[in-house]
């Protein structure tokens, strides 16, 4: 009876836990939010932010599109040609790409590249105990380290997102009309007849935009309430990025029934 | 690292980004769907339209002069009716047929449009008279063996 006991305890406490911590999450972001309007006034702070998390993330971004078009174009065009219908290698790469993979994956390197890097900023900040000298200070910590980071987090990640799904588009035109030589007309005409703006492209972005603020919450967040040890910081990086690999699948999961079913 | 020089490089991200939406919204999409182009609607009944969806092309003579706009079903005529948004510029004789073809063996479907000799165009509203329905595979499989079993019987 006692074990019994001991495990509903255990499962009621790590209810309670973590239904406080989304709340300590929201109010967080909401206080973050509500003074974003130091972005406006000061928008070098802001420069600075997007720089750190999307210049940096640009050569892993540009890389592994390139590398992923790749691999989707010579893939595609292994199965097509069974078909006989290999012009429409173009429609395969560009429409997984700019529906799926280009924010998923983007969001995904965009996490474990800049999303760990604002914990880490975040959290060695708060263990050398800068935040608390800026409160001190009458600065408000939320409103001049956490605000830009999280705005440059959300402005870089469509625009990342952009640039992984255009390289990967790039990336299975070289090896399948460069390498290979399927006709590039039929390529670029059979994708451009299938990609409708609205629908896909405009949707990934959409995807790309909520991926962006999803990453840059939860990394600012986790940041913020690291224990402020070595450990402690160890463990807000991983979470960070644990957290958002999930946030982003059960996201795009989401996103997608809403966007690509039903009636079109 | 120097300001002037975090500015470029932030200003390269930007410039970047924004190029590769337009290269995605240019290169990989198709304009027309950006832009709505101006168009007349024609409406046509059909026994089976078979796998027609909205959005399929308007082919007259291979070139795509339109798009299918509705796919709906009549409870009077008990048929589908079929709304058709072709483009302005192109302009058909009213006694034009449309039937329901298929690109390729197993491709998508789409309206192909076989113009008529009549003086007067089609105009916004009208109904195409002469249809034919799209080839279902498994009807002309059935009627196929169908007339395979016929010729034994007669042998």
């Amino acid at each position: 009876m006692t074990f019994f006991r001991q495990i509903l305890s255990r499962l009621g406490r790590a209810t309670i836990n973590s239904i406080w911590r989304l709340g300590e999450a929201s109010v967080f972001m909401a206080r973050v939010v509500s003074r974003s309007s130091i972005v406006l006034r000061r928008p070098r702070l802001l420069v600075a932010e997007i720089h750190f998390a999307g210049v940096l993330s640009l050569v892993i971004i540009i890389v592994s599109g390139l590398f992923v078009g790749l691999v989707l174009g010579l893939q595609g065009y292994e199965t097509l040609k069974r078909y006989g219908s290999t012009g429409a290698v173009g429609t395969l790469v560009a429409l997984s790409l700019v529906r799926e993979l280009g924010p998923v994956v983007a969001a995904l390197l965009f996490a474990s590249r800049a999303g760990s890097a604002i914990t880490a900023k975040i959290g060695i900040m708060k263990t050398t105990e800068q935040l608390s000298a800026m409160e001190m200070m009458a600065v408000d910590p939320h409103a001049r380290v956490v605000a830009p980071m999280f705005w440059g987090g959300f402005i870089s990640m469509p625009l990342l997102a952009a640039i992984f799904s255009a390289m990967g588009i790039i990336g299975g035109y070289l090896i399948t009309v460069v390498v290979i030589g399927v006709d590039s007309g039929a390529f670029w005409s059979q994708m451009q007849s299938s990609v409708d703006f609205h629908h896909d492209i405009l949707n990934g972005v959409i995807k790309s935009v909520v991926f962006g603020a999803a990453v840059s919450a939860i990394a600012v967040y986790e940041g913020y309430a690291s224990v402020p040890t070595a450990e402690g910081v160890s463990r807000a990086v991983t979470r960070t990025v644990v957290t958002s690999a999930l946030a982003v699948l059960a996201l795009d999961f989401v996103l997608t029934a809403f966007m690509f079913t039903g009636a079109h | 690292m120097e300001r002037s020089n975090v500015d470029l490089w932030v200003g390269v991200f930007v410039a970047f980004g924004i190029g590769a939406l337009l290269f995605l919204a240019l290169k990989a999409g198709n304009v027309d769907s950006i832009i709505k182009s101006e168009g007349y609607k024609v409406s046509a009944e059909f026994d089976n339209i078979g796998g027609l969806k909205p959005k399929a092309p308007v082919k007259s003579a291979g070139v795509i002069v339109g798009r299918v706009e509705s796919v709906t079903f009549s409870n009077q005529s008990l048929r589908a009716v079929v709304r058709l948004n072709l483009d302005k510029q192109f302009q058909f004789p009213a006694d034009s047929s449309v039937s329901i073809l298929t690109s390729g063996l197993l491709g998508d479907q789409f309206v192909g449009i076989d113009p008529g000799g009549a003086l007067e165009n089609l105009e916004d509203g009208d109904r195409v008279r002469i249809t034919q329905s799209a080839i279902v595979l498994e009807k002309v499989i059935g009627q196929f063996l169908y007339g395979k079993m016929s010729e034994k019987d007669t042998d």
